[in-house]
């Protein structure tokens, strides 16, 4: 080596080149994950037949199969030896499953109502449309409440003035503080619902009678009531939950404790047990009289369910995030309210999105345990249509039926959970 | 000893100390559970002083900034910053925070926001200044720390000085009247160090009022109106730049200064 000259001096600097061939597309993906050593061979091969096996075996059944039929005895004859599925009963009593025994001539009501609700959440979902939809949004709850229920139109109307009766007094007082005012303008929302809101219902229908035909709950079933306790169970837990993960990270004691309690209690009780209650003791809790409708029952004890839940979800994002965030926010002057909702929140929401979203599948596919109280969710429905003579003896083909309608709602949550997710990824690592 | 020294040059025209008080801390204790980890500090900054806090790991250094805005509560004694007593009371805690901004070691910039985002959060929410004029004002200040350019990318995307500097430019979003600094340098790749120091000596040119935690000793010496050397919870030399590292007084100082500066 020489003293003066240096080993090794790079003239000029590499310009970056293409991989070789075998690195890219499907060449890679052949040699690296399905042929890579003799194991992996052996197991891509044992999987493709178990795959063709499945595909001949379920192909029969669902393809050779009788659409056109009045009852299983006359599928089984059209189908002879064959083995066949009977999709016939899909076709004669899909709209039980779907509505349960809602009148039929009504049947546009909740079609409607869940087409409205899909625009409902467009804008809660997707950023792209405009902002403004938001106050259909807010107003689509007490829409969908008339719509599926039928009945005046003033109750859903005077319940929500109740919220602006709220606002008014909230407006008015806040010159007393935010707590005061709060509480003034809950107490003013409240005196409203218990005193006013009835006689005024009242004169309004009279005035201007806007009423739809009045449908029962004991009506209302299948798919309709898996959404209605579903949806609504959803749009609640997600706000209870934030605030019961952030009572439970409080330093106030008392604040701590109950929601430690309340979590605590509510994850270790079975949903069916809250579900008996919300069915058969409420009614000895309840004054005499009172009718305290069954899915109003229903709604309120999933939702508190699904709520503890939640609240633990997001406990463990508010857990993910380095206390550095919290350091910041503080140091910039922001209050606490101010710092969880502008910096603390929306991160934690989005580490939390996959659990988030795990709860609310929970949630949906729990529904279907409202059956033994003697709701008339969609399995529910197939014990009633199974016990008709036509069809007495069905199950595989409802139960798939049920399945896949299942898996669309749950795999459509699922989707937009990890659409979510990138669109909100911002490390771009 | 050797004498630490920094390159760039430093214009010391609008370097102006005045006798107004900025923050005063009296007889200020702080405990960790049984742990004494402040020890009867006495501090008085002045407006446009620039002070350094230098010291071995857990000597307090950071505590005790950490104290002037009130990040860490103090047991015992006063701390009065810009005129308000820092005491349980979280309006006062708030107005001082919004008029001290701080610069952490791990910048924690909030990553879901973008840069220019990250500039206006403050002033909109807690300033409750319009929008447009927080834009303006965020990226003036953008512009001061280099990097009007980034304003919309994610923290993320930045490397790590360029994250400090954003940092910086966030806090001098709020107007603030004190600025501290938590180890600004210390989480940085070096090529990146001088590129947030000199921003730092920027603002000390401007007059702000400024507490430096920081191992930099060349941007101490040419920066600081004051070294303070911290150990085991309390002040224990305090001195100009230029005494403290040629003739240090205190053998414990003498020790530090010989095994920070000799590597």
């Amino acid at each position: 080596m020489n003293e003066r000259n240096p080993a090794f001096v790079r003239g000029e600097m590499l310009p970056a080149r293409e991989p070789p061939a075998g690195e890219m597309g499907l060449l890679k993906l052949l040699r690296k994950s399905l042929f890579n050593n003799w194991l992996s061979s052996i197991l891509t091969v044992i999987s493709l037949i178990v795959l063709v096996w499945i595909v001949r075996s379920t192909s029969p059944w669902l393809f050779d199969s009788v659409w056109n039929a009045h009852s299983l005895s006359e599928c089984r004859q059209m189908l002879g030896v064959a083995e066949g599925a009977c999709w016939a009963v899909i076709r004669d009593r899909w709209t039980q499953l779907l509505f349960g025994f809602y009148p039929p001539e009504q049947y546009w009501r909740p079609v409607l109502a869940f087409a409205l609700m899909l625009l409902a959440l467009s804008p809660v979902l997707f950023p792209p449309v405009p902002r403004r939809l938001l106050w259909f949004s807010a107003v689509f709850p007490g829409l969908a409440y008339w719509l599926i229920w039928g009945g005046t139109l003033w109750l859903p109307v005077t319940a929500y003035a109740g919220i602006a009766v709220g606002a008014v007094s909230l407006r008015l007082t806040a010159r007393l503080g935010a707590g005061v005012g709060a509480g003034l303008a809950f107490i003013g929302a409240l005196t409203w619902w218990f005193f006013a809101s009835e006689p005024v219902t009242t004169m309004l229908g009279q005035l201007l009678p806007l009423s739809l035909a009045p449908v029962t709950s004991r009506e209302v079933g299948g798919f309709l009531l898996s959404i209605v306790i579903g949806v609504t169970g959803i749009s609640f837990s997600l706000p209870l939950g934030i605030v019961l993960a952030l009572g439970r990270r409080s330093k106030m004691p008392l604040v701590k404790t109950l929601s430690v309690v309340f979590i605590e209690f509510i994850r270790g009780v079975p949903l069916i047990t809250l579900l008996f209650t919300a069915s058969l003791l409420l009614n000895y809790f309840l004054p005499p009289g009172t009718n305290f409708d069954l899915i109003l029952r229903v709604i309120i004890m999933v939702t508190l369910f699904a709520t503890a839940y939640m609240a633990e979800v997001i406990r463990g994002g508010l857990a993910a995030l380095p206390r550095g965030q919290y350091e910041a926010a503080e140091a910039l002057g922001l209050d606490y309210w101010k710092a969880q909702r502008l910096v603390i929140m929306p991160q934690a929401l989005k580490i939390s999105i996959p659990g988030i979203v795990n709860s609310f599948i929970g949630l949906f596919k729990d529904t279907t345990l409202v059956v033994f109280i003697g709701l008339l969710d969609p399995i529910a429905l197939s014990n009633s249509i199974r016990a008709t003579t036509n069809w007495q003896g069905i199950y595989w083909e409802l139960f798939v039926f049920i399945g896949a309608l299942f898996f669309i709602f749950c795999f459509g949550m699922s989707r937009y959970s990890m659409h979510l997710e990138r669109r909100l990824r911002t490390d771009h690592r | 000893m050797m004498e630490p020294h920094y390159e760039t040059e430093i214009d010391r025209s609008r370097m102006r100390v005045s006798d107004e008080v900025a923050i005063r801390i009296e007889d200020m204790n702080k405990w960790y559970g049984n742990y004494h980890a402040l020890r009867d500090i006495n501090l008085t900054v002045r407006r446009g002083e620039r002070i350094v806090i230098a010291g071995p790991s857990g000597s307090g250094k950071s505590t005790m900034i950490r104290c002037v805005n009130r990040l860490e509560e103090h047991q015992a004694g006063r701390i009065v910053v810009d005129g308000i007593e820092l005491s349980s009371d979280l309006k006062n805690i708030d107005k001082v925070r919004s008029e001290v901004g701080m610069v952490f070691q791990h910048f924690n910039l909030f990553p879901h926001l973008t840069i220019l985002e990250n500039c206006t959060l403050a002033p909109i929410w807690v300033r409750e200044i319009p929008r447009k004029e927080a834009i303006d004002a965020a990226m003036h200040f953008l512009e001061k720390v280099k990097i009007p350019e980034q304003a919309h990318k994610y923290p993320g995307q930045l490397s790590g000085g360029q994250q400090q500097r954003v940092a910086i430019a966030r806090s001098l979003c709020m107007k603030p009247k004190i600025m501290l600094f938590d180890e600004p340098t210390s989480a940085l790749d070096p090529e990146m160090i001088k590129e947030v120091l000199d921003t730092m000596i920027d603002l000390a040119e401007e007059g702000m009022t400024m507490l430096c935690v920081t191992h930099e000793m060349g941007f101490a010496q040419a920066v600081a109106n004051r070294v303070i050397f911290m150990d085991q919870g309390q002040i224990v030399e305090e001195n100009n730049p230029h005494d403290f590292f040629n003739n240090p007084q205190s053998e414990r100082t003498r020790l530090f200064l010989s095994q920070i500066l000799r590597h």
